[in-house]
Formats: structure tokens, sequence, C-alpha cells
């Protein structure tokens, strides 16, 4: 059980914003990304979900391995807290959602409307979701955004739990989630320098 | 599969959902029409079948560009892409719960806004099967559409003007049908022709919509 | 030398720049003398008059407006299959052109018609599936118009013109079937193909060649402009970034 990234390039509206990436991340381990706005960090996300086709190099990882957790939460608004885990728990044919819920501190919450979740709230529940994946490898895009002090501990403590059960991790975040152990690469160094020679993109040198 | 689909009922029938709008919206062009052509039951019994079938199917339009905006908005849309459930079949799923939510009851209520518009009697049983047959179809083509027009900012505009022309078989065989059926004449051909383009775009269409959404999240 | 090498940018403005004037001046030519011999040299039709000569314009544009959406969905498919963006380029130079073929054949169907049948429109199947043919066209300009990023943009387009195709060819069947079904249409039909003579035939024939090398040039040209306009782009991008 092994994500290995080789020399990978990305690309964002048609330009290269990373190349020659490389890392490689065991059962247990965690990754943080870091780099200022826009260098690439949710381009790199995105290309590791397999949302986006890479410019170059190579990615494996086992199949159905890899969660995305993105800046959006993927909630409805008009389903309680239970009905959203129970939705992406069946989804991915896993149950967890009590669990889940408890580890989020959303049990009292089980009942409520999305709607009327308070911001880090929502984000609360946009992580629980994780959970209900039963997938090892979680990319997790700026998850701290809107948790108060006291939720990104408790969100240090499940990322905790999660690697120490042979999960992985690769976390782009700007704060300390108290992950002592987790490696940290900066992008900066990978910031591509030439952007218009993407062959995979619409800039081939002779339409430049 | 099954969760989406009871996820995207759940929606559809909350609060906000829109499940009864393509319904009302039938209603007032069943009114409107007599008003606007004039109470003479005979021209209306004539035009019945085109107007009902056209009633549908712009009822049908109405929801479609719900299909995945909303999804896609919200972030769900990349969740489902990378679940373990294939695009194509996300695509069919919500295909069918549009069908469910808007298809079907404009299926069940036409007879009742036949009576409006005086559809001669022997049409009724064939207004119901051509709707069923074809509303299908609607939602399908429908949702292709709706998936090219994903990452498009107020696409509902676009979304009709892609998905008019591409209803243009499904209407005329449909139409077709009733418009025989009140006449009394056989109905087995164009009848028959309706369903296999309803067979050939349930089959087909969700990989081409699943490609387009595909290249929408990229 | 293989074919492909004109899908290469800078190999496809060379030739075309090459190319263009030829195919501009040989299709000016075709169409002088097609269109100056159709009108002026053909005897008047007993039946039709004057009017049949509308078939000059007529015939080609209606040929070339099909013609066009068949080139847009080539030149989808072999931008889908080999990533050739000249190919997705020139599908999009096709569009308008098309639009503008099946307006003409329209607007010079109406002109015939009007005599011929004493309506400036009816709802004969040919003319009604040349009115959907345009629609098909206006989605997919529309699709192109709409969104933002070029390559994004090819490929909606080119799935779009792959299923359009089908249902464009669909459509075209439940026109006929839907037209008979209701007017026992026989009184409206022209069967010019049937009717016309050589007389008729070679000057349409110098006419329908003159359209054919229209529509290349005119391809040609507005290919060459998407291609200077991306190329434009990329560079203010380049520049953005140094």
């Amino acid at each position: 059980m092994e994500l290995v990234v080789e020399n990978l390039a990305v690309a964002r509206g048609g330009l290269t914003v990373l190349e020659g990436v490389s890392f490689r991340l065991a059962a247990g381990g965690a990754l943080i990304l870091r780099g200022p706005n826009g260098i690439g960090k949710t381009t790199l996300l995105r290309t590791l979900a397999g949302l986006q086709p890479e410019v170059a190099g190579s990615i494996s990882a086992p199949p159905e391995s890899l969660t995305y957790g993105a800046h959006a939460d993927g909630l409805k608004a008009v389903l309680t807290v239970e009905e959203n885990l129970a939705f992406w728990a069946a989804i991915h044919g896993v149950g967890g959602v009590k669990d889940a819920m408890a580890q989020m501190n959303l049990t009292d919450l089980r009942g409520r409307r999305a709607a009327n979740l308070s911001a880090g709230q929502k984000r609360r529940l946009g992580l629980a979701r994780l959970l209900v994946t039963g997938r090892p490898v979680w990319l997790l895009d700026e998850p701290t955004v809107s948790l108060d002090v006291a939720s990104v501990a408790l969100f240090g403590a499940v990322v905790r739990a999660h690697l120490a059960g042979g999960g992985m991790a690769l976390i782009a975040t700007h704060i300390d989630m108290g992950l002592a152990e987790a490696r940290v690469l900066d992008l900066a160094p990978f910031k591509a320098k030439t952007p218009m020679s993407a062959g995979a993109s619409g800039f081939d040198e002779a339409f430049a | 599969m099954i969760a989406l689909l009871i996820r995207d009922l759940r929606l559809a029938f909350r609060a906000g959902g829109g499940f009864g709008l393509g319904l009302a919206f039938f209603l007032l062009v069943a009114v409107l029409v007599p008003l606007g052509v004039g109470p003479d039951s005979s021209v209306l019994a004539k035009i019945a079948p085109g107007i009902l079938w056209v009633g549908a199917l712009l009822a049908c339009l109405l929801s479609l560009d719900r299909i995945f905006a909303l999804d896609f908005e919200d972030g769900s849309l990349d969740l489902l892409a990378t679940s373990p459930i294939p695009l194509e079949g996300v695509v069919a799923i919500k295909a069918l719960a549009h069908w469910l939510v808007t298809g079907l009851p404009l299926t069940l209520a036409a007879p009742v806004l036949a009576v409006l518009l005086n559809l001669p009697a022997p049409g009724y049983l064939w207004l119901v099967a051509s709707l069923a047959a074809g509303t299908p179809a609607l939602s399908v083509i429908g949702a292709f559409g709706a998936a090219l027009t994903v990452g498009i900012k107020r696409g509902g505009l676009l979304l009709s003007l892609l998905v008019l022309p591409l209803y243009v078989p499904t209407l005329i065989f449909g139409a077709e049908v009733v418009k025989r059926g009140a006449l009394g004449m056989e109905v087995g051909v164009p009848l028959l022709l309706l369903s296999g383009i309803t067979a050939g775009a349930v089959a087909l269409l969700p990989f081409a919509a699943a490609a387009a959404i595909r290249v929408n999240l990229r | 030398m293989s074919l492909w090498e004109y899908a290469n940018p800078k190999k496809f403005m060379q030739t075309s720049s090459w190319a263009l004037p030829w195919v501009a001046g040989l299709s000016v030519l075709a169409l002088a003398g097609g269109l100056i011999w159709g009108f002026f040299f053909t005897p008047d039709d007993y039946k039709q008059g004057s009017t049949v000569k509308i078939i000059y314009l007529h015939v080609p544009s209606a040929m070339m407006a099909i013609n066009a959406w068949v080139m847009m969905l080539v030149a989808s498919l072999i931008w889908l299959v080999r990533r050739h963006h000249v190919s997705a380029l020139a599908a999009k130079a096709a569009g308008p052109i098309g639009l503008t073929f099946t307006a003409i054949a329209l607007v010079t169907g109406m002109l015939w018609g009007q005599p011929m049948w004493g309506t400036w429109w009816a709802w004969d199947p040919r003319l009604t599936s040349f009115l959907i043919l345009g629609l098909f066209y206006l989605g997919y300009m529309a699709l192109w118009q709409a969104v933002e990023d070029p390559d994004t943009a090819a490929d909606l387009t080119s799935v779009l013109c792959m299923v359009g195709s089908v249902f464009a060819l669909l459509s075209r069947y439940a026109v006929n079937f839907w037209n008979q079904g209701l007017h026992q249409g026989a009184s409206l039909s022209m069967d010019k193909e049937e009717n016309v003579s050589d007389v008729y035939w070679f000057p349409l024939l110098v006419c329908i060649s003159g359209f054919v090398l229209l529509f290349v040039a005119l391809v040609l040209m507005r290919t060459r402009t998407e291609i200077r306009a991306r190329r434009l782009s990329a560079l203010l991008a380049r520049e953005r970034l140094a």
C-alpha cells in the first residue's frame, strides 16, 4: 500500500503550473503541501484524485484508494447531517456513519439540516465524509478553513487515528495541525519553468 | 446507485426542490392555449395532441438545468466522479430521477389536461402511452444537454438552445402517435419509432454525457 | 510525408497561405461562369418560367449546408481521436459558414416557393429539415461561444456534433414521416433531380463546384483567423507569465 508520484507535471487552464513533483507516501504516512497561493496545490490534488489528466509523469496508487476533500464540502442543504453522511456511506458501500459523527463531534447535530449549520459545523461534516468513504488515501485541500482551534485539534486527532490505522494523508494547508510526524513538501521549487511547453495542453510550440 | 436515486428524489420532494413546478407549467399551457386560440372545441380537438406534447416537452425542459448544476456548485459532482460508481451510472440514475419527478407526473396528469383541450376520446390511451414511451428520452437527452453546459454560469438558455433541436424526433413521433390515436388510426409505427428513440437514447447518451462531465470537471 | 503534418498549425499556415488565393480565385471563376451560364444562357422552363434559375443558388447551397456539417463531424472526430488543434479550429470555422449556406438555401427556397406554390413558407419536409439543421448549427455555435477554455470548448462541441449528427439524421426521417402523415404531401413535392435536363445540369455542376471551392476557401480563411487568434492569446498568456 503505497502512493508513488514520479516526475509529475500538472496544468491549470492550459498552463503547466508544477513540474517534476516526486514523492512517496507509505501506509501511515502524511505529507503536508506548502507553497504560496496559486502555486498549484489544488491542481495537484485534483490531478491526484483523477479529476484532471496529468501533463507528464506518473501516479501509482491502488485503484479506488484515494478520496478528495475539496474546498466545497458536497453537502445538500435540505438533508440532515445524518442523511448527508449516510448518502456518501452508501455510495462507497461502507458503514460507520455513527462512528464518523462521534469522531467529528456531530452526534448532537445529527437531525439538523445542513442549511442550519454554521460554517465550521459544515466543514466538520464535510470532513466526517472522509471517514465513511473507507478509502485509505485522503487528499485534503485546506481542511481547516473556518474551523476553530478546538475543531482543528479534533480533526488533527482524527487524521492521526486514520494514519495509525494504516491510512495516508496528503494535506495542503498553511496552519499547524499538530501533526508533528508529517513530512512537509514545499512546492515552490517545483514551479514550472516553461509553462507553455506542455504537450497535453493547448499551447504546443506552434501556437506560441 | 439506489442511494443516489433516493437522495435525488428526496432533494426534489423537499422544500425548494422544484417538484410540481413542471406540472404547474403544463397546466398553465393547457389553460393558456384555449384562451389564445379561442373556445372552438373542434379547433382545440385538432391541435390538442400537439399542444399536449409541446407542453410536456417544455415542462420537462424547465428543470433540466438542476440535474447537474446544483451538484456541480456544491462540489458533490467532484466527489461522485471519484466515487466507486461509474459516471455513466451517475448520469443514468440522475436522468431516471428527473423522469420520476417530471416525466412520470406529466404522463399521469396529461389525460386530465386533455379534457380541457377536447382531445377526442380514442386519443387518451395513446396520449398516456406515447408520453410514457417518450418522456424518458426527453429526460436522458436533457441530461446530456445539462452535462454539456454544467460548467457554464447561467447556462439555462444555452441548455434550451442545445436540447430543443435534439427533441425534434421525439416530439414528432410522440405527437404523431396521439394524432393518429385520436383519429382512430393505426399507431404502431410511430409508437415503435418513438420507443426506439427512447431505447437508443437511454442506451447511448449516458456515455456521451459522462464524457462531457469529465471534460467540464477538468 | 504524412497527411497529419498539416495538423501542425505552422505547416497549415504555410500551406494554406499558398493555397488560399488559388482556391478563392478558382471559386470566383467557377461561380461567375456557372451563374452567368445558368442565368443568361439557359432556356426558361416551360412550366416554371425563369424562376427555375434560382436552382443555381438553391441546390449548391443546400448541398453545402449538409456537407459543411459532415466536414464538422469529421474534423470533430479527428480532434477527439488525435487531438490536433487545427482540426478543432477548422470545425469551429465551418459552423457559421454552414449556417449561412443553410440560410441561403432556405431564403432561395422561399423565393422559389412563392411563385411556384403561392406561399412563402410551406412545411415541406425538405424546408422543415433545413430549418432544423439551422437550429443545430445555432446550438453548436452557441456552445463554442459559451465555453471559455478553448480545449474544453473543442471537446464539448465535438461531443455535441457527434450526438447532433445522429439526431439531425433522425429528424430528417421524422420530418418525412410527419409530413406524409399529415398532408399526403404529393401536392408540394418538387422532383427536381428527375426533372432537370442536361441544359440545366451542366451549368449546375459548374455552380456546385464553385460552391465547394467557395466553402473550402472560406474554411481556410476562417481557420487561419482562428489560429491567429489562438496564437495571440497564447502570446498574451506568455507575456503575463514573464
